[in-house]
């Protein structure tokens, strides 16, 4: 009980431990908790835990049609293949067949009707993977072809829609687009993205003694996981743990469909009482799982001579694939974002949930709201060209006013705008005129390659828009010997939550993290959590750990008023040390008197998020509790021959408020802004005609790789500016918003090209824009010049 | 049966499946697990290792992707993976680097990064960005946008401490060569064997005795049949130990490279005499794969997109085949018959690639990929053109991705040769190139953009080589100019 080896300092020892500042708290660069572990290879990802002898594992046969009725499955050969243990198939399921997250319409196995190349049919569980897939490649599946709709613009002509649309509306945009002095019309086809997590969908199961199961899985949704393995077996949620240590990456692809994948373990598992494993190959999970929507927007835009934005109708169609998943929220997403940094005083913004038959896309990085940005910046840049003015003069003249200009398409008021004045600071340490001009000399002399540059900004609203999702638990215990055990609902997906989570806690005890543990997220421990997604792990985690460790602090404060006959403001904890008054003991000591007398040392935390909400009849309301900004400045040389291109230097200024650990900071935005670059670069996604996805693995569908990375990379936190609101330690959500300063480099590609127009033509350029999309782009500037 | 170093443990192996890769050794077979599989295609660098091997009485280090390397591979060799860096407790300082620098997120890449830098780091005398960015092109990082990666390969290769592989370098080396492979290796399990010669005169009898066997070089693409295709091969030849088909040889007029030697091997020579030869294979797949794969196995492989073809039919490279104690020497232009078809016969083995050395003609080579690195190419165009007294004397141009073989342009080299090498017999020639090819659309290019980036490359040969003063950086998009 007692820590006999804890060396006995005097009292002037102690108080100069107090008088120093602790190392790993809150606002310190501290290396990520696992990356020791990371380095050397022993950090445990599911599939390398150690396995049992009798243990099953998984392989799914897909269907090889877009769309189609089954009308035959003939399992009797891969019965008899050797290893085989089970073969499992829609009607095997003994509770509800379908996983949908939120609404209803993803079956677990296809009943009769194939909606997708690709869509699990039948489930083959044999004694190694390899024996599996090796059974499943001879089972005999017999359809009847019916037509696909593999096109958004198809979809949306038929209103093929997996869920109704829905509509912003500020002031009257068709009489003030009637009235515009400058006007025109656009459309834009911005790509898909496959989230590439380095770690494939991964699920490993061991049935109980209860009836139910213990589930390891690569999930950003514990809780949803749980409900669903319970729902598929139909058993209760209380037979169901779900277990989660860490994922090889996230990004938003592990929020819904990393479900189905437990739930086949489970169901074989229930089936057959054996411990079981799924881990999806790389090309099927490219080809099973969603991707980030591919959207389609058309818009009809009104301006003055100034450039200024009068009027602004947008139609955003996303393209949900076969079931509605997270779709609402997600083109939802799109239409709050489809104003990025810019007010807009008469504004009609629709959203389309157009549905097809491909894999049902999901939440990814940015939620639907970068698709929503890309077609008003790709505007910004038009109405420049079109007025010969430099787009950056554009986009800063439309920037929400602080004062008034400051009402969203959903009547939400932009508060405490920060981009006028860290704009001006970006503008400045990037260069950015000087290089302007620099770029225009260069790109006269160069017959070859071109040079494009763009400052593009981002404003990214926080908070789940499903505003009942803002909640979060967590759970702390403090053991004898000091040492502290925590647990939260957040899951840690690389992006270093669980350290963030840890030095808030450290900050509140005043003690190193290296004397917290942080163990897997567990659904024994913090029950009913929120997905660890829309940029708000550490918002809502964070203060529900915080909340937790103040509540035994309190607990601990209130003891030693009463022991000591003390203020409680008398009492200070600081590096390791508490002082009373006069007197200091250690954190240690502390613990083991607090013990010895009798006080709880144990306590879960709460947090739900204040001030928002959403009216959807209305469609208004304060959906974001805060906004986060970033800038990015991007060039590009590009190939004019060739279309090929390298990004040369990229300056990055991002607001993440009060930061709660500046080096994982940092790595949220250069990580955002690569993958974002990415996703608007060399990241296409291509289907044949029949629906199935060509690039369907690393060879063909390439994100970015080292050489990639700008030569040149200076990313900065906006300093001095802690968010005002009320947020953990005045920080600011991280992970989405970076992932839109990718948006420059697409704007400076566009940019290099406009320049063999003489930057008198907007570059029609869909995103990605790929070589072979730029060398077109240019191709069709130079007709335009020949013809003009 | 196969012999190796697993870091200091000797392993020997009778029964192991040849079909077996090293990263399924590991992860099933040893349970080491340490390694990852992120895409088991030999294009995401997770599953990264490292082999040592004896080369001139030192050890040389390199990073292979464990996926596509079959356990045949490993014999006479060291095999280091991400569990034998950190040695008494204490992080190896490639190890210490990435954590230093914040180079792994969710860390499932990291091991892979963490061998690529291992092998970097022994490999480099200081810290160089281009090195950096060649040794770690082939792993795929998708938390961190890199830079952190970077900072770790400075902080490695800036200040190398010794480490315990250098403490018993000595004794690594003698056991390595207690091991070294002799003729008449085989081994077999679950039904497939491999044998692994030593000589081509071996080589060339085991291939007439079973010629139903998959030549395995550096199996970068064979592989592929197993872990992408599950396909059984049910006799294999590992030409990794044929030591004479590895040299490199500079006559008066020729390079002759043996087929077998790995594409890092063949670098120095041909990036010395072909300088966009050598900007080539900095883009051939990534490090790890040219560590692995050979010249003769891109030619025999006789994809459309093959790499190294294009150039070498436009240098007028041959091959010499061997069969039995029979050889013939042929032009490698006439050796692509059709898609994936060739003129080797039975039992009959590419066993060098003869290469002229520059003559008067100026010679250029253009790959076209959606990115920089470790892509497939849209286009290959290589262009070897001489002018004399302002007119077209000679011209080879061969491209790839244009056809269902690599391919010389017939009517383009037609239009050119004789005319005055002006802007108006490019376009003509342009015109003609049309008449050369009808290319596919697929997912990397359709059919329009391969037509005028097959053009624009010609027009771009002729920019670089007429304009005044013309500086090579200005007219082409490279990773670090």
């Amino acid at each position: 009980m007692s820590n006999h080896s804890a060396p006995q300092l005097s009292q002037a020892e102690l108080e100069t431990l107090f008088k120093t500042h602790l190392k790993t708290g809150v606002g310190k660069g501290i290396k990520h908790e696992s990356g020791d572990k990371h380095v050397s290879g022993e950090a445990q990802y599911i599939d390398d835990k150690l396995e049992f002898p009798n243990q099953l594992h998984v392989y799914v046969r897909t269907s090889d049609y877009a769309h189609a009725k089954v009308t035959n499955i003939d399992i009797s050969e891969c019965l008899t293949m050797p290893g085989v243990v089970k073969v499992v198939t829609a009607k095997d399921v003994p509770g509800d067949l379908d996983v949908g997250p939120v609404l209803k319409g993803d079956p677990l196995l296809v009943e009769e009707l194939v909606e997708y190349y690709g869509q699990p049919i039948v489930a083959v569980a044999a004694t190694s993977h390899e024996a599996a897939l090796k059974a499943a490649k001879t089972i005999k599946i017999d359809y009847q072809p019916l037509a696909p709709i593999l096109d958004v613009k198809e979809a949306l002509e038929k209103e093929h829609f997996v869920q109704e649309s829905h509509q912003l509306k500020l002031g009257d945009s068709a009489t003030a687009l009637a009235h515009a002095k400058h006007r025109f019309q656009g459309e834009l086809h911005i790509g898909g993205q496959e989230h590439f997590y380095l770690e494939t969908q991964i699920a490993s199961v061991m049935p109980t003694e209860d009836g139910g199961m213990i589930v390891y899985s690569s999930t950003q949704n514990p809780t949803e996981v749980q409900k669903l393995v319970a729902s598929v077996l139909g058993i209760s949620m209380n037979k169901v743990l779900v277990d989660m240590r860490r994922m090889g990456g996230g990004f938003g692809g592990k929020e819904t469909q990393a479900a189905p994948i437990a739930c086949l373990c489970a169901l074989v598992a229930h089936l057959t009482g054996r411990p079981t494993k799924m881990r999806l190959p790389r090309m099927e999970d490219m080809t099973i799982t969603g991707k980030r929507h591919p959207f389609y927007a058309r818009y009809d835009v009104g301006y003055d001579d100034d450039g200024r934005i009068l009027a602004l109708d947008m139609d955003l169609a996303g393209n949900c694939g076969y079931s509605p998943d997270l779709s609402g929220s997600i083109v939802d997403r799109a239409m709050f974002h489809a104003d990025n940094a810019y007010f807009i005083e008469h504004a009609t913004i629709t959203g389309y949930r157009c549905k097809t038959n491909t894999a049902s896309n999901t939440a990814y990085r940015g939620f639907g709201g970068p698709q929503g940005m890309v077609p008003t910046e790709d505007i910004m840049d038009a109405i420049a060209r079109k007025l010969g003015k430099d787009p950056l003069d554009v986009r800063r003249l439309n920037y929400y006013g602080k004062e008034d200009r400051n009402i969203t398409p959903y009547h939400q008021i932009v508060e405490h705008n920060i981009l006028p004045e860290i704009t001006d600071e970006l503008l400045a340490s990037s260069d950015y005129y000087e290089r302007r001009e620099a770029i225009k000399a260069f790109n006269a002399t160069s017959p070859i390659l071109k040079k494009g540059l763009a400052l593009t900004p981002v404003k990214f609203g926080i908070s789940f828009t499903n505003s009942f999702l803002n909640q979060a638990g967590a759970l702390i215990h403090i053991y004898t010997d000091g040492t502290i055990h925590l647990n939260h609902g957040g899951t840690e997906m690389g992006q270093g939550l669980n350290t963030k989570v840890q030095q808030i806690v450290a900050e509140v005890f005043q003690v190193e993290t290296d004397k917290i543990q942080i163990t897997a997220t567990n659904t024994e421990k913090v029950p009913n959590t929120s997905p660890t997604a829309a940029s708000s792990g550490t918002d809502l985690n964070g203060k529900a750990a915080q909340n937790a460790a103040l509540t035994i602090k309190q607990r601990l404060i209130d003891f030693l008023a009463g022991y000591y006959r003390v203020h409680p403001e008398e009492i200070e904890f600081r590096n390791g040390q508490v002082r009373v008054r006069e007197t200091y003991l250690s954190f240690e000591s502390l613990i083991e008197m607090a013990y010895v007398n009798q006080i709880s040392l144990s306590s879960t935390g709460y947090y739900k998020t204040p001030k928002i909400y959403y009216d959807r009849d209305k469609a208004r309301g304060r959906p974001f509790y805060y906004f986060a900004y970033g800038l990015a400045c991007c060039e590009v040389l590009v190939d004019s021959f060739t279309g090929e291109y390298h990004f040369t230097r990229t300056d990055i200024l991002h607001d993440v408020g009060a930061t709660l650990n500046p080096a994982i900071d940092i790595g949220q935005i250069e990580g955002g802004f690569i993958q974002g670059m990415g996703w608007l670069t060399s990241e296409e996604l291509v289907w044949n005609e029949q629906g199935r996805l060509m690039t369907s693995g690393p060879a063909s569908y390439k994100i970015p790789a080292i050489a990639d990375m700008p030569n040149d990379l200076r990313v900065a936190l906006v300093e001095s500016r802690k968010n005002p609101e009320d947020t953990v330690y005045h920080s600011k959500a991280v992970g989405e918003p970076p992932f839109m300063l990718g948006i420059a480099a697409w704007c400076a590609i566009k940019d290099a090209v406009a320049s063999v127009g003489n930057y008198q033509y907007h570059p029609d350029i869909d995103a990605p824009a790929t070589p072979e999309r730029v060398l077109m782009g240019i191709e069709a500037i130079r007709k335009q010049m020949k013809n003009a | 049966m196969i012999q190796f170093l697993l870091n200091q443990e000797l392993r020997q192996e009778d029964n192991l499946d040849p079909n077996t890769t090293v990263l399924s050794y590991l992860r099933n077979t040893l349970g080491k697990t340490g390694t990852k599989e992120g895409c088991a295609s030999g294009d995401c660098g997770a599953c990264s290792v490292v082999l040592a091997e004896v080369i001139n009485g030192k050890l040389r280090y390199r990073s292979v992707n464990s996926c596509l390397t079959f356990v045949s591979a490993l014999h006479g060799k060291q095999l280091i993976t991400v569990e034998d860096l950190k040695h008494q407790q204490t992080l190896h300082s490639t190890q210490q680097a990435m954590a230093d620098c914040h180079g792994s997120q969710c860390g499932f890449c990291t091991p892979g990064f963490v061998m690529s830098l291992f092998a970097l780091q022994k490999n480099a005398d200081s810290y160089d960005v281009a090195q950096t960015s060649e040794a770690l092109a082939g792993n795929l990082c998708r938390c961190t946008g890199y830079r952190p990666i970077y900072d770790a390969a400075q902080q490695s290769c800036s200040n190398k401490p010794s480490d315990h592989f250098d403490a018993v370098e000595a004794q690594t080396i003698a056991r390595l060569q207690a091991i070294a492979p002799q003729s008449g290796t085989q081994f077999a399990g679950k039904g497939h064997q491999a044998y692994l010669p030593t000589s081509t005169a071996e080589l060339a009898e085991l291939y007439l005795n079973h010629p139903d066997a998959h030549l395995l070089a550096g199996g970068t693409d064979l592989a592929l049949e197993v872990t992408q295709f599950h396909r059984e091969l049910g006799t294999l030849i590992y030409l990794g130990n044929v030591s004479d088909m590895q040299q490199i040889v500079e006559t008066d007029s020729y390079i002759e490279i043996g087929s077998a030697a790995p594409l890092t091997d063949c670098y120095q020579v041909l990036a010395k005499h072909y300088p966009d030869f050598g900007e080539l294979l900095h883009r051939f797949a990534s490090l790890q794969i040219r560590n692995q794969g050979t010249l003769g196995g891109n030619i025999a492989n006789a994809s459309p997109i093959g790499d190294s073809p294009p150039l070498l039919i436009a240098l007028d490279a041959h091959i010499q085949l061997r069969q039995g104690d029979k050889t013939r020497r042929i032009p490698l232009e006439s050796y692509f018959l059709d898609y994936k078809k060739t003129a080797h016969q039975s039992s009959e083995f590419i066993e060098k690639i003869i290469i002229p050395k520059p003559n008067a003609a100026v010679f250029k080579a253009y790959k076209v990929s959606k990115r920089i690195d470790d892509d497939i190419s849209a286009v290959c165009a290589a262009i070897n053109i001489q002018v004399a007294d302002g007119k077209v004397v000679d011209a080879r141009l061969a491209f790839g991705g244009m056809a269902p073989t690599p391919k010389r342009a017939s009517h383009c080299e037609q239009a050119l040769v004789g005319q005055a090498w002006t802007q108006e017999t490019i376009e003509q020639a342009c015109s003609a190139l049309v008449k050369d090819f009808t290319p596919l659309t697929d997912f990397r290019a359709s059919k329009a953009y391969r037509q005028l980036v097959a053009q624009n490359l010609l027009r771009k040969y002729f920019v670089e080589t007429t304009t005044a003063s013309q500086d090579y950086l200005t007219t082409r998009v490279t990773a670090h100019v």
